[in-house]
């Protein structure tokens, strides 16, 4: 397998990575009755809100500090306490998160100061706020999201007593995966507090009347507790420890951390359900061990349609992560893995499964979706897993996406795509599956033809549309 | 219906930026910066340049800034092209915090030389962002560098996010058009009934079918401003002698400017709803004055009226006292959408805008009903008061706006650079009373109106469209 970090030189080219602030509103809005605010220019907050108003379908309200010329030549603090006024005033909110930009960060703004004189002087002492630093020039929405949380926590936790309940600290999966994971802790009969649970708040239920500040979310009375939780079970494998909120509460409060993939693939989730057993001793229900049957009769119906997928997958790199993994246990070779941010551990851990997958697979950080493209058609992949951004593939190379992560902006229903655990395992399976079918039904007949009865078909990898059809690989013939 | 409550706003100073028509019209506060904390449906200057330059084809696109402003705008809006797709591509200079710390014009120049080795474009646009703004690069010294090195143009456009709201993204986009057309300060030989069309972007090929007719009626449509131009054609603006104006307030400076430099005259027309279509085509001949083109305008319309406007009848019986609210980018889109929606029987309760300006909202406060509220730079909050107190039963808006109405449980009209289906022109019209059908008159709210309690799913099915409001 050859290792590379891509050098983008001096442009990104249709880009595979979002900002800081993106993924610490994500964060804040798992948490109860939290409002977030954007110190920055207006259009911060506004494209971040359509950004995920788009793929949620429910109404994002997050506040701005909305700094003008005047507030970045001669300092944005009336900007930001005018704008913590109005929205206290608006939301009513239990907590508040003051998150920074680019901009602010660049005039350098003393956000924690700022936050402790306004509570001060309007004696709202009582009120918790949680600032983070994420210039959108910092990293990328992926580190963004997880300093929020460890931000949240560090700021919400309290020293306790010890307890039974174990912290579970999600990455930006999907409200759906959230209540699996909940359901997988109950049937487990596990004590648990999930942040940040954003199952509820950003896929709510119509109701009537409407609320500004949804339900749900994770407690603080809940956050404040988990200093005492016997264990913190962090799906965060990638993540570095400098952002990592479960190394902060071993460190800070002597909580055992476990960082785990996220439950997506029979390895990864055994993994999980393994160590719910080990941490509180209750076995595995049979109704569990039942899914787990589900998903490897799904695995083995599936199997020789699978083997013929070389896959193509991005996004968050937690998320491709456990992609990849559920891609290999299943003999479809991830050929081309890729994060537009850093990456934090990603790299490494691929480099020691990837091998599977055939010498040539590569692992791309810090990269683009032009060089994903130019990877892809290399590596001749013929199926696409990630956000809606991969339609460039589609539309470009021909690849067929499995919609997966964040955004999804083409297609509805991002918030109830379930992927994790071993139901949600087979469901995600099944839509690679179904992908690879789908593109064999739609060529077969032609490429058949036009092999074997005219004879004319094209050499491999000349033309459109061709170099993607379904092959075996490396070095089998085709059908 | 009860009457609005005004004095319940709990932003102070927002009560400027609203009233309800009465007998006295109140000066409305506009066009100013956005409040803090308010949650303004504002975007910033960056927003409004990339909107309008977008759909310039064959250009480059270079964000020089970091990823989020690149990333948040790559290929989201509807407009089309007949030929390059390059505008479609997204580039960024990625800044880093290296490059915050010690300037990025290194980087932009370097950036711009790859794209040109790559994709060999005629036109380069580089956008400022708000950082770039606070470190200084001296983007106008880098492009002309750039331009002179390859011999294309390379345009800076002066975008940083904080100077100023999306209106002045408008005109740093209308500057940096201004710096493309050509010839500098003289005159040109006009080409005789040739016109631009200016405020068009082409979602859906809007553009197009607004080409067609002109091409009925003799009239050659020199460019679009942006609508599928591109760097050639957009040189060659000084030659029409007429520019037509649709969305205003993009391009109305962009119109003073051609005006005063050119010499060239411009009008307002619209071409959103069945009337406002045909009264601009009569307009546009008329300007021209040539008999024959007056005969095949008329006839034009005449066909297209047949053709459509039975079918528009048609959906006003079954939408006939409905309401709406209208919260949309512009003011010229929220005249014409006052106009469209009494086409089909509606009446509008509320009207809105992100960067309406004063004229715009008189014309507004004219054409509205009494007790309409008009509200500049709205708020998610406002939005879900008023709605709620007017009754209304459909809002018209943007992305951000759409989950807000579903979760009120009244219907949505998209009418953002994102849509997939032409609004424009006669066939636009019968696009748009199909929508508005569509989404005002689904099945779905039938089971949306009670709470779960009362849930009897087919209990006054008949043709019960009515939404609970509250």
């Amino acid at each position: 397998m050859r290792m590379e970090q891509t050098h983008c030189l001096s442009v990104n080219e249709n880009q595979c990575s979002m900002c800081m602030p993106m993924g610490a509103i994500l964060a804040f809005k798992g948490v109860e009755g939290s409002m977030a605010i954007i110190h920055g220019s207006q259009g911060c907050s506004t494209y971040m809100r359509r950004h995920i108003a788009e793929h949620f379908n429910e109404p994002i309200d997050v506040a701005s500090s909305s700094l003008n010329e005047k507030g970045t030549i001669y300092g944005g603090e009336a900007n930001l306490r005018k704008g913590l006024d109005n929205a206290i005033k608006l939301y009513n909110p239990k907590v508040v998160g003051i998150l920074t930009t680019c901009l602010a960060e660049t005039i350098g703004e003393d956000i924690d100061r700022m936050a402790a004189d306004y509570l001060e002087e309007k004696g709202l002492v009582d009120l918790p706020v949680v600032t983070v630093s994420t210039p959108g020039y910092g990293n990328s929405h992926f580190e963004g999201y997880f300093l929020a949380v460890k931000r949240i926590v560090a700021e919400l936790v309290r020293q306790s007593v010890r307890h039974k309940g174990i912290n579970i600290i999600v990455p930006n999966i999907s409200p759906a995966d959230i209540r699996e994971i909940k359901r997988i802790l109950k049937m487990m009969r596990v004590s648990y507090i999930l942040l940040p649970d954003f199952s509820d708040t950003l896929d709510r239920a119509l109701e009537r009347p409407y609320r500004k500040m949804p339900a749900g979310g994770t407690k603080l009375a809940d956050i404040a507790g988990m200093g005492g939780a016997q264990a913190t079970i962090q799906m965060g494998v990638t993540v570095d420890e400098a952002i990592s909120p479960g190394h902060y509460l071993e460190s800070a409060f002597g909580v055992p951390l476990y960082n785990v993939p996220v439950p997506i693939g029979v390895q990864n989730t055994d993994l999980f359900v393994n160590l719910l057993k080990k941490l509180t001793g209750n076995p595995v229900p049979g109704s569990l061990e039942r899914e787990r049957g589900r998903l490897l009769d799904c695995m083995v119906d599936s199997h020789k349609y699978n083997a013929y997928g070389k896959s193509v997958v991005f996004g968050d790199p937690e998320n491709v992560y456990a992609v990849a993994c559920t891609c290999l246990e299943n003999g479809i070779s991830p050929v081309v893995t890729a994060t537009g941010g850093k990456g934090g551990k990603l790299a490494d851990l691929l480099k020691t499964r990837l091998p599977d997958a055939g010498p040539a697979a590569q692992v791309f950080c810090e990269t683009d979706f032009s060089r994903i493209r130019e990877k892809s058609r290399e590596m001749e992949a013929n199926i696409a897993i990630g956000h809606s951004g991969g339609r460039y593939l589609t539309e470009r190379e021909g690849i067929p996406l499995v919609r997966y992560g964040f955004p999804i902006h083409d297609r509805v229903g991002g918030q109830r795509l379930l992927s994790v655990g071993y139901t949600g395992t087979a469901m995600l399976l099944d839509r690679i599956t179904n992908t690879l079918l789908e593109n064999k039904y739609r060529n077969y007949r032609r490429n058949i033809y036009q092999q074997f009865y005219y004879g004319t078909i094209k050499p491999a990898g000349k033309g459109r549309g061709e170099k993607n059809e379904l092959r075996l690989q490396p070095g089998a013939k085709r059908e | 219906m009860k009457a609005v409550n005004l004095l319940e706003l709990p932003v102070e100073e927002r009560k400027e930026s609203i009233y309800a028509k009465g007998k006295q019209k109140p000066n409305l506060k506009c066009d100013t910066d956005s409040i803090a904390g308010v949650v303004s449906q504002r975007a910033c200057v960056y927003c409004g340049a990339r909107v309008v330059l977008n759909p310039v084809t064959d250009a480059v696109h270079l964000v020089h800034g970091p990823i989020g402003c690149a990333s948040y705008t790559w290929d989201i809006r509807g407009a089309l092209s007949s030929g390059s797709d390059l505008y479609r591509f997204s580039f960024s200079t990625d800044l880093k915090e290296h490059d915050v710390i010690f300037g990025g014009e290194k980087k932009l120049a370097l950036a711009i030389d790859e794209l040109v080795i790559k994709y060999h474009p005629k036109l380069v646009f580089v956008y400022s962002t708000c950082i770039v703004g606070v470190i200084g690069d001296d983007l106008e010294m880098v492009c002309r560098v750039a331009a002179r090195k390859h011999r294309i143009e390379v345009i800076p456009v002066q975008s940083t996010g904080f100077a100023g709201n999306k209106s002045a993204g408008y005109r740093a986009a209308c500057d940096a058009l201004l710096r493309l057309i050509e010839p500098k300060n003289k005159k040109e030989v006009k080409k005789s009934k040739s016109l631009n069309y200016l405020g068009d972007y082409n979602l859906a090929g809007e553009v197009w079918i607004i080409k067609s007719y002109l091409r009925e009626m003799d009239i050659d449509m020199n460019v679009a401003f942006t609508g599928d131009s591109s760097c050639e054609t957009l040189k060659t603006a000084a030659m029409a002698s007429l520019n037509i104006v649709q969305c205003s307030g993009s391009m109305f400076y962009l119109a003073g400017k051609m005006e005063q430099i050119y010499g060239i005259p411009y009008m307002n027309i619209s071409f959103l709803g069945l009337e406002d279509t045909a009264e601009s085509l009569r307009k546009i001949a008329r300007f021209f004055d040539d008999p024959e083109t007056m005969g095949k305008t008329a006839e034009l319309i005449e066909r297209e009226i047949n053709a459509y406007g039975d079918i528009v009848r048609g959906y006003r019986e079954k939408l006939r006292g409905k309401k709406a609210a209208v919260y949309v980018g512009g003011g010229f889109k929220a005249i014409s959408l006052i106009k469209q929606f009494r086409e089909i029987g509606i009446d509008v309760v509320m009207v809105g805008t992100q960067t309406g300006r004063q004229e715009e909202y008189d014309t507004i406060n004219d054409l509205v009903d009494e007790g309409t509220v008009i509200l500049d730079d709205a708020n998610p909050a406002e939005l879900e008061q008023f709605v709620l107190e007017k009754g209304a039963h459909l809002l018209v808006g943007g992305v951000k706006e759409r989950p807000l109405a579903y979760k009120l449980g009244i219907a949505f009209i998209d009418h953002n650079h994102d849509r997939k289906h032409p609004l424009s022109g006669f066939v636009g019209a019968v696009n748009f009373a199909e929508e508005v059908y569509a989404t005002v008159c689904s099945p779905v709210w039938r089971f949306t109106q009670v709470p779960a309690a009362a849930h009897d799913c087919f209990a006054g099915e008949a043709d019960n469209n009515e939404t609970t409001t509250a």
